[in-house]
Order: structure tokens, then sequence, then C-alpha cells
């Protein structure tokens, strides 16, 4: 039990390498918020786009966001950063984790908004057209709010799955929680930093999963 | 212009690249393989748990779930991988990646199929039960058709994402897709093999997120 606490729970390595964890749990926390706010943000302005239904802009968003929903997150990290700095492009560790990020986090927030408006009944927009709405104000003020209602529980679900891979920068040396955790893991000998990354991960996300039970079912829709 | 298609669709780096990638993409399939019926069963077991009549076991399964949704899969991947062996306990790169992704997916697929078990009515379990079906029985023959068949696009979105999945088994040197790209990325100093993978996996993938949509629209109307 002791070598097991010795290896896992060191104290005086959890001491000398709590700060910079904590340093790293300040950019994860930037960062996830940073791309739930951007990305959502795209999502909704992409979704309400295509509701328009104008033929080639429809279908790029179509694209887009198949294309971003079907590569791995960690092959984009890659590609971009080390594909563009040798073509004269060179962005920081972290703008490559959030732009990448807030792509996908965007296709996805799109489709689930564009589920939601395709489910607002029809008589909601015939009933906002018919008081003297034009088609932009009835989407803004009445299909919109509705839809975003229905689809907060699988948005924010998206969303969790998404900030989660902010740890995936540790790849590319952004220095969040993981990247802090196995340099020190590295230069420690010890995997205590590692146990304190992972118990700073749930302490980060945990909340915000069991809201998300909550939400779903505060937010059910009667009857479906 | 010249630039960019030369450091990202240089045809005779993808060439090249080619044979080592695709010798990836049978490690990633083989990942697939295994983690995706283990994961299923793992996570039936904890969905059912979640329904179950035992406080208890609801709250442990619950608790398992909420867990595993939380702790990103890489941080548990390279936990099992870097952090064990200071204990003495050297996983294999596949193992830790079996173990990790099991874990992960499990609390994933477990949510899916809690949301189609609690969709299937009630009446159904106690019709099956009434014509002498045992537990198991009902659940097997009844149940559990009925709720798969419910959930069937999520499940098979979560497929999709455990594809993707694979990709971080690259950090911990498992030979899959991604890493032998970026192997070859790497003696190149070229971003091509890169857009090769990524085109593997669009090729791959691309289908199935088309047929999910089909499915979800016909479930809509």
């Amino acid at each position: 039990m002791e070598a097991f606490l010795d290896t896992f729970l060191n104290a005086r390595v959890l001491a000398r390498y709590a700060p910079d964890i904590l340093a790293g749990a300040l950019v994860t926390v930037l960062l996830s918020l940073l791309i739930v706010v951007c990305g959502v943000a795209l999502g909704t302005v992409l979704a309400c786009l295509r509701s328009y239904r104008m033929r080639p802009l429809s279908a790029l968003i179509v694209v887009y966001a198949d294309v971003f929903r079907a590569l791995p997150p960690l092959v984009l990290i890659l590609l971009i950063f080390f594909g563009l700095p040798n073509v004269g492009v060179v962005l920081s560790a972290s703008a490559v984790l959030f732009a990448v990020l807030t792509l996908v986090l965007g296709a996805f927030a799109e489709e689930i908004v564009w589920a939601g408006i395709t489910a607002t009944p029809r008589g909601q927009w015939e009933a906002a057209r018919s008081t003297g709405l034009g088609y932009t104000q009835a989407l803004a003020f009445v299909v919109l709010p509705q839809a975003v209602r229905m689809v907060i529980p699988p948005l924010t679900n998206r969303a969790i799955a998404i900030t989660k891979m902010t740890a995936l920068g540790m790849v590319i040396g952004v220095p969040d929680i993981l990247g802090q955790a196995t340099t020190a893991q590295s230069f420690s000998a010890n995997a205590s930093p590692l146990t304190l990354a992972a118990l700073a991960y749930v302490a980060l996300f945990l909340p915000f999963v069991v809201a998300s039970r909550w939400l779903e079912a505060r937010f059910a829709v009667p009857g479906r | 212009m010249e630039a960019i298609a030369q450091q990202f669709f240089d045809l005779e780096i993808m060439a090249k690249a080619l044979p080592l990638v695709l010798r990836g993409l049978g490690m990633t399939l083989l990942i697939c393989a295994v983690v995706i019926p283990l994961g299923f069963l793992g996570g039936l077991a904890a969905a059912l748990g979640s329904v179950s009549r035992l406080r208890m076991l609801r709250y442990a399964s619950i608790a398992f779930v909420d867990l595993f949704r939380a702790l990103p899969p890489l941080v548990l991947l390279i936990f099992l991988y870097a952090g064990l062996p200071f204990a003495g306990l050297r996983l294999s790169p596949f193992t830790a990646v079996a173990i990790g992704f099991f874990l992960n997916n499990s609390a994933y697929f477990a949510e899916i199929l809690r949301a189609g078990l609690l969709s299937v009515p009630k009446g159904q379990t106690e019709a099956a039960r009434s014509t002498g079906m045992g537990a198991g029985q009902t659940l097997l023959h009844v149940t559990l058709p009925q709720a798969v068949r419910n959930v069937l696009p999520d499940l098979m979105s979560n497929g999709v994402e455990i594809v993707k999945l694979t990709s971080l088994a690259s950090v911990v040197s498992l030979g899959e897709m991604l890493h032998a790209a970026g192997l070859v990325r790497s003696l190149t100093y070229n971003a091509s093999p890169l857009v090769l993978a990524a085109g593997l996996y669009l090729a791959l993938l691309w289908p199935v997120i088309r047929v999910i949509a089909r499915f979800e629209r016909r479930i809509a109307t």
C-alpha cells in the first residue's frame, strides 16, 4: 500500500508539480471556454444559413460538417501543426488546437442545431410568418429559440466530448493539464503527476457530465 | 500555391507511404474489431446496472459511466501506458489501448443503451414474462432488440467515434494508420502522408455518416 501511494500519490512529487498542473488547468479551462463559445456560435450560424436553402451554400455547409465529423481531430491537429509552417504559416500549438477543435465542434453543432430547426413544427413557421414577421425574423425569434431548447442536451454532451479533446494538445506541446503532467512525470520519474492530471480532469468535467444528465431530464420533450 | 501542392499533395511521397499506411489501416481495423464488441458488452452491462432495481448497483453503474465520460481517453491511455510501469505493471501498447478504450467506450455505449432500454414500454417486459419467458430470455429476445433498434443511429455514430478514437493509439506508438502516416511525415518533412491518412479515414467513415443521416431522417418522420 505504501509503495502504491509512493508511486501514484507521492506527496513530495505532488507538492513540487501541483503549481505546474494548476497552470495547465488554467490553459485547459481557457481553451475549453473559447472552443465552446466559438464552436457553438459557428455551428448555429451555419445551421441558420442552411435553413435559407440556397443550393450551393447548403451543399458547402454539408460537406464541411461531414468532413469535420469524419476526420479524427488528432489527424487534423498534426496535419495543420506540421504542414502549415512549411508553406509559411506559423501558428502556435495552442492556436492550432483551438482552430481544429472549434471547427470540429462547429461541424457537430451545425448538424445538431439543424436537426432542431427541421424538427420544429411547420405550424410555428407559418404562424410566425402570418403575423407579419419576415423569414429571418421568424427564424431568429420563433424557430431558433425552440430549436435550441430541443437540442441543448445533445449539444452539451458533444461540447463536453470535444473540450475533453484539449488533452490532445499534449501531442504538439500545448502546456495544458496533460502536457504539464507528462513533462512532470518524465522529470520526476514518478506517476503521481499523471494521477493528479486525471483527478484534475475529473474535477473539471464531472460537474458538466452530471449536469448534462440533469439537463436531459429537464429538457426532455414530453411524448418523444 | 505550388508550395501548398508540394507540401500537402505530393503524389510521389503518398505512393511511397501507401504500403505502410495501409498496414496501419489494418491495425486500426484490428483495434476496432477488439474494442467495439468489448465496449458494447461492457456498455450493456453498465446500462443494465443503471436501470436495475438494486440501488447500489444503479449508483455504481452511473458512477462508472460518469467517471469515464469525464476522463479524456488520452489521459486514461497515458496513465495506463506510462503510469502503470512505475508500479511494475508494463502493458504492451495494444493492451493499454484495448483496456483504455474498453473503459471509455463502455461508458458511452452504456449511456446510449440505457436510453434505448428506457424507451421500450414496460408492457413489453410484462407481456414477455407472462408468456413464461425468464428474465434473461425476455432481455435477449424482447427488450434488447427493440432497445437497440430505437437507438441504432446513436450506436452507429458511437462506432464512428471509436474508429476516430483509434488515432490516439499513435501516441503510445501502436502502429495504426495515423502512426504510420506520422512516421513517414517525420522522415520526409512533408505533410502528404497525413493527407493520405485523412483521405482513407474519410473514405472509411463518410459513407457511414451518410447512412446514419438517412436513418435519422427516417426515424424523424
